[in-house]
């Protein structure tokens, strides 16, 4: 079985604005907006490099985004940078209107998503907003895994020409994908080829599936992780063709059960093959303070939890 | 000089085009729509500077970006009749399957329409925007945008009020529809704002009044002296004083016809009152 390790840990985070500050040197249409959270969204570089190319908001999300669907008409391609909960749950009329129907090419990147945000409690840690964003007709989601593939991500969403949620945290996570990966939307990853479950994950939660791949393989278990970092469009085939091999299959994701990838999948599955499949995620609650390891412990977000739902589901088969 | 006899004409040709608009799918707004059709009228024919077709970025060009989305009659009458689309088009303002929505939208592609609005208080943010676009482009051309006074209630507009002054935004003529009225009632009934002047000048803006917003004369001049306050280092709103459902009598100075149409007695009585003069569509 291919293991993965990892010599450095980094927050998503750190990613999105080491993207930006290269989009900053590569693409002189790319504009950066923040409200009020420029450290914490790590856009400095940007910044400092681009200072004409920077709008500091202010705390006033619903002006961003139409700021940023303004900017658009004289062709920049706006990045907006503010916290999850309040790119998507608070300004969700402006993003629809403004933004998605008009169809405007704005990168909303949110970051310090779900529980792993830690002490600050319930009312930053959003896990409805990836359930609030694939709504949106012709918006694509991405919730991309550790560092790399975060600033990749964020380089390849400027070529692409749409509104794109690009979803991304707080904490430091091991960085266990290439430097020089080539980030390809709506393409899923295989991490790991097996036989007896398909694992499929996203965001924080992809290393995670890996170490409880780990520990599967040791008890004669052999599951297949894939890595959606692209939620929508989905990588349909990509799931269709692995669980025809294992039969049975377990979603893993830093969000609410209700409106995430696990039931973007299950409505694949229930349409072309019809498969068992386990829910990792959260079940229709709210977080609370604490650090982000134990949060992620409580509401059953870890290696741990997966590997209980995989038993789970081999049951079902 | 303007051919304010020309002019005149257009504006009552398209009176007409929003109430037969209106009464053929028995639904829109046609009282803010008439309001406004002074002030339609001299921004395309007058005012804005604008390239021979339609291209989304509009760099090199005036533009404009209609907050209060509901006032699409006379938006859509103005720009078909400005050469934007055919003017046979309006006959299918509201039907399955037109590009002339019950709101105005990029998405069917009618030309002339940057953003869809219709969901109150987002026009001056992307107004904003494309304004800033404009600096970063180094294109002098100018951004207007309309607004009801009514939706000013929607407080995303105080932070784009507060957001414009603050960082210049010089090249932004916001222009308020001030005609006093909203669905519910008087707007001093519904949510008495005050003086919107007052507003306008704590949040550090330039502010004028056109008292006549229904002379044609009188919006093309007042219109003129914000062109000529923009590039000073501060945005400029105009408050456009005008009578609700103008030039058809029994619409006027009410909010009874916000989101009414006409049924067929009344539409002849309009058209009545303002007889053909371009010829309708």
């Amino acid at each position: 079985m291919k293991t993965y390790t990892y010599t450095e840990k980094k927050d998503t985070r750190s990613g999105f604005g080491a993207g930006l500050a290269e989009l900053g040197r590569t693409n002189p249409n790319v504009v950066a907006l923040c409200a009020d959270l420029i450290g914490s969204l790590k856009m400095d570089e940007f910044i400092k490099e681009n200072p004409e190319r920077f709008f500091q908001i202010g705390i006033a999300e619903a002006n961003m985004m139409g700021i940023a669907a303004g900017l658009t008409i004289g062709g920049k391609i706006p990045f907006t940078g503010t916290f999850a909960n309040f790119s998507t749950g608070r300004v969700y009329d402006q993003i629809r209107q403004s933004i998605a129907y008009s169809g405007k090419n704005v990168k909303i990147c949110a970051s310090h998503a779900g529980l792993t945000l830690g002490e600050d409690g319930a009312t930053h840690q959003i896990l409805e907003d990836i359930g609030l964003m694939k709504m949106l007709p012709g918006m694509v989601v991405i919730n991309p895994c550790d560092y790399n593939q975060t600033k990749a991500a964020t380089i390849a969403i400027a070529d692409y020409d749409g509104p794109v949620y690009l979803r991304f945290g707080r904490p430091s996570v091991p960085i266990f994908t290439p430097a020089d990966q080539k980030f390809e939307i709506g393409k899923a990853i295989k991490f790991t080829e097996g036989t007896d479950v398909t694992i499929v994950a996203t965001g924080h939660l992809v290393w995670e599936a890996l170490e409880a791949s780990k520990a599967l393989h040791e008890a004669g278990i052999s599951a297949e992780v894939i890595n959606i970092h692209t939620i929508k469009p989905l990588d349909d085939k990509a799931i269709l063709d692995s669980v025809a091999k294992t039969g049975c299959i377990v979603t893993a994701e830093e969000h609410n059960h209700l409106g995430g990838l696990g039931e973007s999948v299950a409505r694949v599955l229930a349409q072309h093959r019809p498969t068992p499949q386990e829910f990792v995620a959260t079940n229709d609650t709210f977080g609370e303070s604490g650090t982000p390891a134990q949060l992620m412990d409580k509401y059953g977000l870890n290696s741990e939890a997966i590997q209980n739902a995989v038993k789970k589901v081999l049951k079902r088969k | 000089m303007p051919n304010i006899k020309e002019l005149t004409d257009l504006t009552t040709q398209v009176r007409r085009d929003i109430i037969r608009m209106v009464h053929k799918v028995n639904s829109g707004h046609p009282g803010g729509s008439l309001g406004c059709a002074e002030f339609f009228v001299s921004l395309y024919q007058e005012l804005m500077e604008t390239k021979d077709g339609f291209d989304m970025d509009g760099i090199g060009e005036d533009l404009f970006f209609l907050s209060n989305g509901h006032i699409s009659p006379v938006y859509y009458s103005v720009l078909a009749r400005s050469g934007y689309f055919p003017v046979e088009e309006l006959n299918t303002f509201r039907l399955i399957n037109t590009r002339l929505q019950g709101h105005p939208t990029t998405h069917e592609g009618l030309p002339g329409i940057r953003i869809a609005s219709g969901s109150l208080g987002q026009g001056m943010s992307v107004a904003i925007g494309a304004a800033q676009a404009k600096k970063l482009n180094n294109d002098d051309h100018l951004v207007y945008s309309l607004h009801g006074d009514g939706e000013l209630q929607e407080g995303q507009n105080w932070e784009a009020i507060m957001y414009a002054s603050a960082k210049k935004v010089d090249n932004l003529i916001s222009t308020v529809d001030l005609n006093q009225q909203q669905i519910d009632g008087s707007t001093d009934d519904v949510l008495p704002m005050g003086s919107l002047r007052a507003k306008f000048e704590a949040f550090g803006w330039t502010v004028l009044d056109i008292e006549k917003g229904n002379d044609i004369e009188a919006v093309i001049k007042g219109m003129k002296e914000a062109k000529s306050l923009t590039g000073k280092g501060k945005p400029v709103c105009v408050l456009l004083h005008t009578v609700m459902g103008n030039g058809i009598d029994f619409m006027m100075h009410t909010h009874a016809w916000h989101g009414k149409a006409p049924n067929d007695e009344q539409l002849a009585n309009g058209l009545a009152q303002n007889p053909e003069t371009l010829g309708d569509y």
